[in-house]
């Protein structure tokens, strides 16, 4: 009994001593062998891209369209016995870079290094001629991005692009791979999330060379959200001609809901550079062009109104019955006041100006007395009402829109010290001096008036916003204004002929930005004034307002006026287009 | 009839049902890390629920085998393992084939393997027929005994085929024959007569066994062949194990488990899944958390008040000890790879409950070694 016992016991006494043993061979003398097997037993994960939403204008023309693009990348496997030279022939760029790729800190050694992006199909073919020679190496597709209409609406489209260095490092962005492309401008930027969809991705078993040995796992894509924007194409490529050479910006707004139906900014960039990764010579050329490309004039560039600030202060004397609207003034072409003469833009004087010529005309005479009546902070509640002096609100990151300025007393001493003078108050009620707007503030006060009083936040989603403020404006202030503004255009003494229209009765109001005042001396382009318009069409029931600044355009009337007709002539000819549109054969499958 | 004594918790067997909770509870948790979703991707499968799920059942029905006098076991041996054949004769034409074997009997939305309660049945059985006998065996079994108790169960659980239940079977009739006291010489008789005739009839045996049993052979000499392929799970076992080092690489960090490179990593290969995230310390411990089982039985089975009572004893730790050695010995890649579940830990409703009920069998021997006479 006691002997079996003893047996039964040694048995597991045995075993168990065996078992410790086998451990301690396993997990303690060969610990490291185990260990690194287990490192390289390990899932890959293969992320495949979501096809992006598609980008439409307001009339469903797509403006983007997914295209495969290929890639070349290798296996960090495969390193060992890598002929560099061989590969940097083969995929036609200089060693070193390969070199840097390779060798670059953040490398995992699971995942496949990406060599060359944007290949073409000749790229292809002989990469894959030679591909026996280079184990590890090979070829991946991916989407990438055409923009249908180049240069036209770059500005508010925006371009997709590789993933920064600095975006890498954003949490919400961090899991990305370093060759990602995100959309890095405009609309592309701002709706990345909802373009982007959802990666598809493949989880599968690898062995030590690599090889996949089964799916564990497999998610697909999700495509991405469209959006749907306000911008009407049509709109952008008649202000691409319109504009020719010029350098400028054009902002046309729907006036009820606030939609945006063109944001131009010329010149302008190709979007379809940037897809790939940007070519270092090509993003030279873009930064180093004097004519600037990459600023969205819209937006960011801030210029003295000029008389289309004579709009707003025309509301504000009506509305504070400053002034009544037949009450006349006398124009000789300057107003003298102490030692200074200020001076009418027209040499020999107006002669006898009421509230309606005093804006076909653009008197500035006029504008001086009333001003003098008004004063400046009555100007200042109006001008801020009607929404200059601060952000209109658009999003298109990265650009960081500019605020203007509408300058007052209260700001005068606080920022630069000095007392306002009667004088200060002049040149602001004609949109000189420190006032300064960007064109999308100027086509939202077109706006605003063409929707009587409501301000609208301007955006570029179709279907637009609701009214945010409303300024409180009187009927007859309205139709005064709207009867004058029409008058500028239409009438035979009105200082924007230039952009009468025979398709729609068009209301507008010419400016110019003095650019050195008056010292007319010095030649050139570059010292020619800033051309301002801002208009509306029709003049009943208003469709679209829109501001266009003109660099160095000279007059308003003369270059501006013209190509708001003609952008406004675009937006009502639409109907036209959409015919086109249907009778086009369908090429997108 | 049924006892319920003071003695009977006072000299309840506190020990064994702390070590068999513990095991289930380190189990429940290795189960959880073992079925997490690879690379945090998808939903954690709720095999870990489902095992508490099972606990419980198996707690209650301890309880109620432990009330329950052990010798009523006696009474009813034959009829149970009478049902215990059938049933194993009806699984061969009627069962559930799952990978490759056919074990499974589905009793309207019950499925379960006869295997793991006929195995019960058996103990129950031999040793109630070897107390029977008492001296008149004289130190040897007479033909019909194997035949009743060795060679027929055998044939039957090698013909599904059930590899884990052959060897155990064969190692409780050894076992309990020593415990009865069959005389060495004819243990070892009958034992080399076994070992001879593994190469004489191994040709038999051979074709006898499924393709993927002689794959596991073949993997079992050389698992380094083709490490995607035979050997794979061994390897891959190893590789757990080896790389959980001395202190393992803490607990829901395994990598192997939840990456699925470790097949069956939360039923039969739950050790490996342990030791990679406990390391050489963590397992010593929990080798060492068996060993006090074993040697806890041993001492039950020497205390027990009756003969039946110490077969009893004696065939559930030889059970246990068996189940742990090949299966452990399998993860550690010393033996041939035998679907055989490590007990109180593997994911398994059936192996937990037959596990637990044979706890309840040896605490029951415990807490009763007082008792002198029969109720």
């Amino acid at each position: 009994m006691i002997t079996r016992i003893k047996i039964g016991s040694l048995i597991i006494a045995a075993v168990i001593a065996l078992f410790v043993f086998r451990l301690g061979y396993l997990q303690i003398l060969h610990r490291e062998q185990y260990q690194k097997l287990s490192e390289n037993n390990r899932l890959r994960i293969i992320k495949s891209p979501a096809p992006r939403g598609i980008i439409y204008d307001r009339n469903g023309v797509p403006l983007v369209k997914n295209i495969p693009t290929f890639s070349v990348s290798i296996v960090p496997e495969n390193l060992k016995n890598l002929d560099r030279n061989a590969l940097a022939g083969l995929l036609e760029m200089p060693a070193q870079e390969i070199e840097e790729k390779l060798n670059k800190k953040d490398n995992s050694p699971f995942v496949p290094i990406k060599l060359k992006l944007g290949l073409n199909f000749n790229d292809i073919a002989r990469i894959e001629a030679m591909r026996s020679d280079f184990p590890g190496l090979f070829v991946e597709t991916e989407v990438g991005r055409e923009y249908l209409f180049g240069k036209s609406g770059s500005h508010v489209i925006g371009y997709l692009g590789k993933i920064t260095q600095a975006q890498l490092t954003r949490p919400d962005l961090k899991h990305f791979p370093p060759d990602a492309l995100i959309g890095q401008w405009g609309a592309e930027a701002l709706h990345d999330e909802r373009l982007r969809g959802t990666p598809g991705e493949r989880i599968v078993e690898i062995d030590a060379l690599g090889r996949e040995l089964r799916l564990i796992q497999q998610k697909q894509a999700i495509k991405g959200g469209d959006i749907h924007l306000s911008i009407d194409i049509n709109i952008h490529k008649a202000i691409e001609n319109a504009f020719g050479e010029k350098a400028g910006a054009l902002v046309a707004i729907k006036p009820a809901s606030g939609e945006i139906l063109a944001l131009e900014s010329l010149p302008s960039f190709d979007p379809n550079v940037f897809v790939m990764g940007v070519a270092p010579q090509d993003w030279k050329a873009l930064t180093e062009n004097k004519k600037k490309p990459l600023l969205n004039r819209a937006l960011q560039s801030q210029y003295p109104p000029g008389s289309t600030f004579k709009i707003v202060t025309a509301i504000t004397a009506l509305e504070e019955e400053a002034v009544k609207p037949d009450m006349k003034f006398t124009c000789t072409g300057g107003l003298g006041f102490g030692k200074w003469t200020f001076g009418c833009w027209k040499k020999g004087g107006h002669g006898s100006v009421d509230f309606h010529r005093g804006i076909v005309e653009s008197c500035d005479v006029y504008f001086y007395e009333v001003g003098k009546r008004l004063g400046m902070d009555k100007i200042y509640k109006y001008a801020v009402a009607l929404g200059l002096g601060k952000e209109t609100g658009v999003e298109l990151p990265p650009v960081k829109e500019s605020k203007g300025l509408v300058p007052n007393p209260q700001w005068k001493r606080e920022k630069k010290k000095l007392s306002w003078f009667l004088g200060d108050t002049f040149i602001s009620a004609i949109g000189q001096g420190f006032v300064s707007t960007t064109p999308i503030q100027m086509a939202s006060v077109m706006a605003a008036v063409a929707n009587n009083g409501s301000v609208c936040k301007p955006t570029l989603i179709k279907g637009g916003s609701l009214p945010k403020d409303a300024v409180k404006l009187k009927p007859e202030t309205i139709k005064m204004i709207k009867d004058a503004l029409q008058g500028v255009v239409n009438e035979p003494n009105g200082t924007a002929k230039g952009a009468k229209s025979a398709i729609v009765l068009t209301g507008g109001k010419t400016g110019t930005a003095q650019v050195v005042s008056k010292r007319k001396g010095l030649g050139g382009e570059r010292f020619m004034d800033h051309a301002w318009f801002v208009a509306f069409a029709p003049v009943e029931n208003p469709e679209i307002a829109v501001a266009v600044f003109v660099e160095h355009g000279g007059g308003g009337g003369a270059v501006a006026a013209p190509i708001a007709k003609k952008a406004i002539e675009a937006y009502f000819k639409k109907e036209d287009t959409k015919k086109e549109q249907e009778n086009r054969p369908n090429d997108s499958d | 009839m049924i006892a319920i004594d003071r003695r009977l918790t006072k000299n309840f067997d506190w020990l064994t049902f702390a070590i068999i909770i513990a095991l289930a509870l380190i189990g429940i948790s290795t189960i959880y890390s073992a079925t997490r979703p690879p690379a945090g991707v998808g939903e954690h499968s709720d095999f870990y629920l489902k095992q508490i799920l099972w606990l419980t059942i198996s707690i209650a029905a301890l309880f109620v085998v432990v009330f329950f006098d052990y010798r009523w076991f006696y009474k009813f041996a034959y009829p149970l393992y009478g049902i215990g054949l059938m049933l194993l004769t009806i699984v061969l034409f009627a069962g559930r084939t799952s990978l490759g074997a056919r074990r499974w009997l589905n009793i309207g939305p019950l499925s379960f393997q006869p295997s793991e309660f006929f195995r019960m049945m058996f103990i129950i059985a031999f040793s109630a027929y070897l107390v029977n006998r008492g001296e008149e065996l004289k130190g040897r079994l007479p033909a019909s005994a194997i035949f009743v108790f060795a060679l027929f169960p055998m044939i039957l659980v090698i013909k599904q085929p059930d590899l884990g239940t052959a060897i155990l079977l064969s190692a409780l009739f050894v076992s309990l024959s020593l415990a009865k006291g069959i005389s060495r010489r004819i243990m070892t008789a009958i034992l080399v007569i076994g070992l001879v005739s593994i190469p004489f009839f191994g040709n038999i045996a051979w074709d006898g066994l499924k393709d993927y049993q002689k794959n596991r052979l073949i993997a079992f000499i050389d698992p380094e062949v083709d490490p995607a392929g035979i050997g794979y799970h061994i390897a891959q076992s190893k590789i757990s194990i080896g790389s959980g080092g001395l202190t393992g690489k803490g607990y829901l960090k395994g990598t192997q488990g939840p990456l699925r490179f470790l097949p069956e990593k939360h039923t039969d290969f739950i050790f490996a899944v342990f030791a990679e995230e406990w390391g050489f310390s963590g397992s010593i411990f929990l080798v060492g958390i068996y060993l006090t089982l074993f040697l806890r039985g041993i001492d039950t089975a020497m205390k027990a008040k009756d003969e039946y009572g110490r077969l009893l004893a004696t065939g559930v730790t030889s059970m246990f000890f068996v189940y742990f050695t090949v299966n452990i010995g399998m993860t550690l890649g010393m033996t041939p790879v035998v679907g055989v579940p490590l007990p109180f830990m593997s994911y398994g409703g059936t192996s937990l409950l037959s596990n637990f009920i044979a706890a309840g069998i040896l605490i029951s021997v415990r807490t009763r070694r007082f008792e002198l006479f029969y109720p």
